[in-house]
């Protein structure tokens, strides 16, 4: 199966504050109950967007100025804590598109990429200067682009950074790995020859 | 020149190179849960494949199940479907699965070293960050998300970027009362919770070598709260004397080819690193963390930091911690009044670590205002636990014995923190919401430490009541 070549990514930001958000902020595991991953989108941050009563909390997607805006702008280590595929699933039914940041928790950033959402690296003082600018100026449209890896939100430009895999992936059309690992069965068999535990060392 | 035990079972593994510059990498044993897993086989279904290797995939129920009253079914009816699911989805595939009513259920990762599944030189897959606690037996185990589970369903394989390797060498002698999670939790406070993106965690030296297998697991469930999603310790002595007699073990003439395979797989004695870190446990005190974040964390005998004294990168993160936990920069962590202790988890929910907690609660009770759960890890680690009587020590302190199961480290069950409730608990998160309520607080701590707290009725040093 070959995939969407996801090459740019424009839309307006979500300023997003703080370092270190975890994934259980992304999605409380409370709403991980559930055998499916529809519906998850409402949840997204729900419990730094909602008191227990259910009022909104100051929080950018609680923001009119960033309704349906699809980029969001995160801090350093962004996604950190559990594996659970929850996080960018409900971000991605949310309607985020790509997230800019400093820095990505691993774990979190190969989800991202395996549902096509580019995670792209900056620097601190340019995502800085990149949440300033959406905050000021929320209509500003970002363009990601994983050809020449630069951002420009409106003449603010800078460089970005992700894996190498992680782009050619995206901009390849790649990002489900099923088809492809399906494509080396005969020597994912041939395996057993090199595992003697798969062959419980007889 | 050496290799180190990650490059050589990495070599021994990579089945391709894919289009994609990544490497196709083969998975040695693939452990399931009802968490993680649905979404998995539905793809599988959708796609028209079928599970690839049945023989080396072993699924449990963990997260959802209640410790409190286990019956079926669930009173709460999306636990009840999620563990529906698991049964038909092993069934279906021919999966062997460890449910409640087995003598085998338990923490994904305890039952996995307990019937020794988990062995040596192998790569290991769980939807589960911390499936890195199988690195402890001298694996590469790492957590991988629902897609990559599907992957591994379909194909018994993943699409994975090499890491590289940051040795961790561990010299001196732990004091009485100072334990293997004080040892990851100075590790976290001293490289952050961002330093090990990119790497895996060699954990080596005399200090590590000393420590048994439950302590070495310890270690390395928690390298992934400092970024690193691969921590491991190489195989030896003291990890066979573990593994022999274990269910899933080699038998015979089997048993001593295994050993020539996994002693060819440690780190060889010129092996190289890309990074090195050093530290020496002789002064080191018993850890608490006080924040949002496993490295934000202090000895029992330090004060609270001042968000000027830290580095301009942690101190955003610092002050979110501070207003959520409502704690004041500067005062000590001893004396911090507790609501709850939580004893358990798959970082702290094994033999050693009951044992430890039964001689600080033996013959004492534990402060009014406390409530004390303490929850084994699995129905092996419970029946072990009661043959030595440690039941009765928790129950005659006053703390509540519960039903194997992931409790209170992530509230995906019956066992959570209400409003602001403070928590003295054994588990790997204090994240903001982690227990259960969204203004719930948590402090990461020794399962010494935290029945001392319970105890104390607050945050006490341990070594004093031993």
């Amino acid at each position: 199966m070959n995939d969407t070549q996801i090459t740019r990514i424009s839309g307006r930001g979500i300023p997003l504050p703080g370092d270190d958000i975890d994934t259980d902020r992304i999605i409380p595991a409370r709403f991980m109950k559930c055998v499916t991953f529809d519906g998850l989108g409402q949840y997204a941050f729900h419990d730094a967007r909602f008191e227990a009563d259910g009022t909104e909390k100051r929080h950018p997607l609680n923001d009119p100025a960033y309704k349906n805006a699809e980029i969001l702008i995160a801090g350093k280590n962004f996604g950190c804590g559990s594996s659970r595929e929850h996080a960018p699933q409900a971000l991605m039914r949310y309607g985020i598109r790509a997230v800019i940041g400093e820095s990505f928790a691993e774990i979190f950033a190969g989800n991202c990429t395996v549902l096509g959402i580019p995670v792209v690296r900056a620097a601190r003082g340019d995502v800085e200067a990149l949440r300033k600018r959406v905050e000021t100026d929320p209509v500003t449209e970002i363009r990601i682009d994983l050809a020449s890896m630069r951002v420009d939100a409106g003449g603010l430009t800078f460089d970005i950074d992700m894996p190498d895999s992680a782009r050619k992936s995206l901009t390849g059309g790649l990002w489900d790995t099923t088809t492809l690992l399906l494509a080396h069965a005969e020597q994912t068999r041939a395996m057993i020859g090199r595992l003697p535990y798969l062959r419980r060392f007889n | 020149m050496g290799k180190n035990l990650f490059d050589k079972i990495w070599d021994l593994h990579q089945v391709a190179t894919l289009p994609t510059g990544q490497d196709q990498l083969f998975i040695g044993l693939h452990l399931i849960h009802e968490v993680t897993s649905p979404q998995a086989f539905a793809m599988i279904r959708e796609r028209g494949l079928s599970v690839a290797r049945p023989d080396r995939t072993f699924a449990t129920v963990d997260h959802i199940v209640p410790t409190e009253d286990p019956r079926r079914p669930y009173a709460d009816g999306l636990a009840e479907e999620m563990i529906r699911a698991i049964e038909k989805n092993t069934r279906e595939f021919g999966i062997p699965f460890f449910g409640p009513d087995t003598d085998a259920q338990g923490i994904v990762h305890i039952i996995g070293p307990e019937m020794g599944l988990t062995q040596p030189g192998m790569t290991i897959a769980c939807g589960d960050s911390h499936t890195s606690t199988h690195g402890a037996f001298g694996a590469i185990a790492f957590g991988i998300g629902t897609s990559q589970i599907r992957d591994v369903l379909a194909t018994q394989t993943l699409a994975m970027n090499r890491l590289g390797v940051r040795r961790l060498w561990i010299e001196g002698i732990l004091r009485k009362g100072v334990t293997a999670k004080d040892i990851i939790l100075r590790i976290l406070a001293d490289l952050g919770v961002e330093g090990g993106i990119g790497y895996a965690y060699e954990y080596a030296g005399p200090a590590v070598e000393r420590l048994c297998m439950e302590e070495r697991m310890t270690l390395c469930n928690m390298s992934v709260e400092g970024g690193a999603r691969v921590g491991y310790v190489n195989p030896d002595a003291v990890t066979f004397d573990y593994l022999k007699g274990r269910k899933y073990a080699p038998e015979g003439e089997a048993w001593d080819r295994a050993l020539g395979f996994w002693k060819s797989v440690a780190s060889d004695a010129d092996a190289t690193f890309d990074d090195e870190y050093r530290m020496n446990v002789d002064g080191l005190a018993p850890m608490v963390t006080w924040g949002i974040n496993p490295g934000q964390a202090v000895s029992v005998e330090e004060n609270l930091p001042l968000i000027s004294d830290l580095p301009e990168k942690d101190r955003e993160t610092a002050r979110q911690a501070y207003a959520h936990m409502r704690f004041e920069e500067g005062r000590p962590i001893a004396g911090q009044k507790i609501d709850v202790a939580f004893i358990g988890s798959c970082t702290n929910g094994r033999i050693s670590d009951f044992r430890d907690a039964a001689a600080v609660l033996k013959g004492r009770k534990i402060a009014g205002h406390v409530k004390a759960l303490v929850v084994p890890g699995s129905m092996r680690v419970k029946a072990e636990a009661e043959k030595e009587g440690l039941h009765e020590i928790f129950r005659d302190a006053g703390c509540e014995w519960r039903e194997p199961g992931c409790s209170m480290c992530l509230a995906m069950n019956p066992d959570r923190l209400t409003g602001t409730q403070l928590s003295a608990s054994t588990s790997n998160r204090n994240f903001i919401g982690r227990q259960g309520s969204p203004t719930g607080r948590t402090l990461l701590l020794s399962p010494a430490m935290a029945a001392a707290a319970a105890v104390a009725g607050e945050i006490t040093d341990v070594r004093e009541m031993i």
